[in-house]
């Protein structure tokens, strides 16, 4: 009995694990299929596709200006998102049910629609005071902070709620004051909230396509876009191939940053 | 010379008092236990004395400097808190040396002080361990020394006890008391065991919802107390009630008791101490049924059904052949004490305050 409901547990779990991971495997097995219409069984394996991908011009630059919105965007996401969750957790903020709500929606909000709302508001403000947002860099950093502040809110303020605030009292009691008190005590306190806020930020930046298809300019298109374009001449494994490259390294950041925080313990 | 002064603290929740009209002054050197049950306001008191919680009304001076609205950062105090609240993220040395780095005190001098410090807490050795590498007493020490490092005016205690185990807060108890005194420190002292705050404290406070009942060394808080709050919260107490029909005698369960003290005539407490009553064969003061008998070891005690309520007799247990040995549940005994042991006072009815 004990036994079968171990064997049960098991298989429950491996199937779970299967469903999550099997979509994963299929494209990294797909972009060494040597045809360039998909089917099985393959009629051989090639790197191929991995050359034509790093031979596409629209590729790299896409992936240097994917780097880059997501690195702005992280790096400003986090510090406001850090500022935003202390200030839920810490202070006693009159409408904080309300805040906090306002500073998940975008979570909520279908990329489609935030991208649309977005797109409407930046053209209005155009034509309103003659400002250029739409297709430019900062438009689309402004929109990519609205992906990265949730995750870096959500992700600290449950480190924080967990952190007495007695050894912020200690540190003031010794005679820091309120910002030596954040700087080398809560900060270091929160750190594996604040790291893997960085971390999701940065993939949730660097993955969009649907808000970032509505507000990219000519020229400025990142990784994500790229792929839809090509997309629309080409089905081959070459995108397989890109994806495989995108997976291994989002792969290796998250086991990097798990080596210096335990992310499990943020995330759960 | 730091002295700390209280002079009408009073803090208010909106409603709530939780504190009010606390006058209290600590000499220097003197450690001064604030005791009460829990929601009592001691620990409110503490942390307005810190600077956490500002006051509603009041002022508190140290050094004779007023410090009411000066910042925690800009007082002269350092505190142990309750769970130690200890920097997970340095190492003890760090944890030990911050107030020191805050008072912008040069490396060298801070490492003679740090290990100085460690050493006085008996932790020599462990400058460098992780804190989530000590015990719950190693960890209470590094608190201790964090504290005690910065040579504070005053020194406040948070139940700095309540998480040890009864062996060890017995033995730490003895530790804190001993480097107070070694070192002259201005202590104040938040505890509700009154057992840890009469063994360390020169002077107790006895706080009950917000206001202080009784102020006082243990053996006057404990031989006089000043009403019956004070004198079945610290230590056990029989409180039999009763009249006080004419000095001297107060009349409880259709009985005269031995009494002392000056009271008005009408309705009256009296407080006699489990050890001090006497229990004979006959020829006392009260007789009494016994309901039950319980041996601690040293000490026996004997739960007793009285005319005037239930009382309890503590005694050093006695030796075989003694014929209160003897004595079961179900005896009839009588009970005397001497005059001076039975204290009289008011009878007050529950919510209400001098």
């Amino acid at each position: 009995m004990a036994k079968a409901r171990t064997f049960l547990w098991r298989g429950g779990v491996g199937a779970v694990f299967t469903v999550v991971l099997l979509p994963m495997l299929a494209v990294m097995y797909l972009s060494f299929f040597d045809q360039e219409v998909v089917s099985f069984p393959p009629d051989g394996y090639t790197l191929r596709w991995y050359v034509n991908a790093w031979e596409q011009r629209e590729f790299s630059r896409g992936f240097v200006n994917s780097l880059q919105l997501a690195v702005v965007a992280t790096v400003i996401g986090v510090t406001l998102g850090t500022a935003a969750a202390y200030a839920l957790v810490r202070a006693r903020l009159p409408a904080r049910g309300f805040v906090n709500t306002l500073l998940m929606g975008p979570l909520a909000v279908p990329g489609v629609v935030l991208g649309t709302a977005l797109y409407v508001m930046f053209v209005q403000i155009d034509d309103a005071i003659d400002f250029q947002i739409v297709a430019t860099l900062p438009g689309l950093i402004a929109a990519h902070v609205l992906l990265t502040v949730p995750w870096t809110v959500r992700l600290v303020a449950a480190s924080l709620a967990g952190l007495h605030p007695a050894a912020e009292e200690a540190a003031a009691d010794l005679g820091a004051r309120p910002w030596t008190v954040f700087r080398r005590v809560t900060l270091p306190m929160m750190r594996s909230g604040v790291v893997a806020g960085a971390l999701f930020s940065f993939i949730q930046s660097f993955e969009n396509l649907e808000l970032t298809l509505l507000l990219v300019g000519p020229g400025r298109s990142t990784l994500p876009v790229a792929m839809l374009n090509y997309l629309e001449f080409r089905v081959d494994p070459t995108l397989a191939a890109v994806a495989t490259v995108q997976i291994v390294m989002i792969g290796a950041l998250m086991l990097i940053t798990d080596r210096f925080v335990n992310l499990s313990r943020v995330v759960s | 010379m730091t002295n700390l002064v209280i002079d009408g603290l009073r803090r208010t929740y909106g409603a709530t008092v939780a504190v009010d009209r606390v006058d209290l002054e600590v000499a220097q050197g003197e450690l001064v236990a604030l005791l009460g049950p829990s929601g009592c306001g001691k620990t409110t008191t503490l942390r307005m004395v810190a600077g956490f919680v500002q006051p509603t009304a009041g002022r508190v001076l140290i050094g004779g400097t007023d410090v009411t609205q000066a910042p925690p950062y800009g007082r002269d105090t350092a505190m142990v808190f309750q769970g130690y609240a200890l920097f997970p993220h340095m190492t003890v040395a760090e944890n030990v040396g911050f107030g020191l780095e805050m008072r912008k005190i040069a490396r060298p001098e801070r490492e003679t002080r740090i290990t100085e410090a460690l050493r006085l807490v008996r932790l020599d050795g462990y400058a460098e361990r992780r804190i989530s590498q000590l015990s719950g007493g190693q960890q209470q020490r590094v608190a201790l020394a964090r504290a005690l490092v910065v040579n504070p005016g005053v020194f406040l205690l948070d139940e700095p006890l309540s998480n040890l185990d009864a062996r060890l807060r017995a033995e730490v108890r003895v530790e804190i008391r001993a480097l107070q005194q070694r070192l002259g420190l201005t202590t104040l002292f938040v505890t509700h065991d009154q057992e840890e705050a009469l063994t360390m404290a020169d002077r107790l406070v006895v706080m009950d919802r917000g206001r202080v009942r009784q102020i006082g060394s243990p053996e006057e808080l404990y031989e006089r107390p000043a009403d019956i709050f004070v004198a079945s919260f610290l230590g056990r107490c029989n409180i039999l009630s009763g009249v006080l029909e004419a000095p001297g005698s107060f009349r409880a369960g259709g009985l005269l008791l031995p009494s002392a003290g000056e009271r008005p005539r009408g309705p009256a407490a009296l407080a006699v101490r489990p050890e001090r009553i006497d229990i004979r064969p006959d020829g006392g003061c009260l007789p009494g049924r016994l309901t039950m008998v319980t041996y601690l070891g040293g000490m026996t005690e004997f739960h007793l059904e009285t005319p005037a309520g239930p009382v309890l007799v503590t005694k050093p247990t006695p030796a075989q052949g003694d014929p209160l040995r003897a004595l079961v549940a179900g005896d009839t005994v009588h009970l005397d004490w001497h005059n001076s042991f039975g204290r009289l006072l008011g009878i007050e009815p529950e919510g209400d305050l001098p």
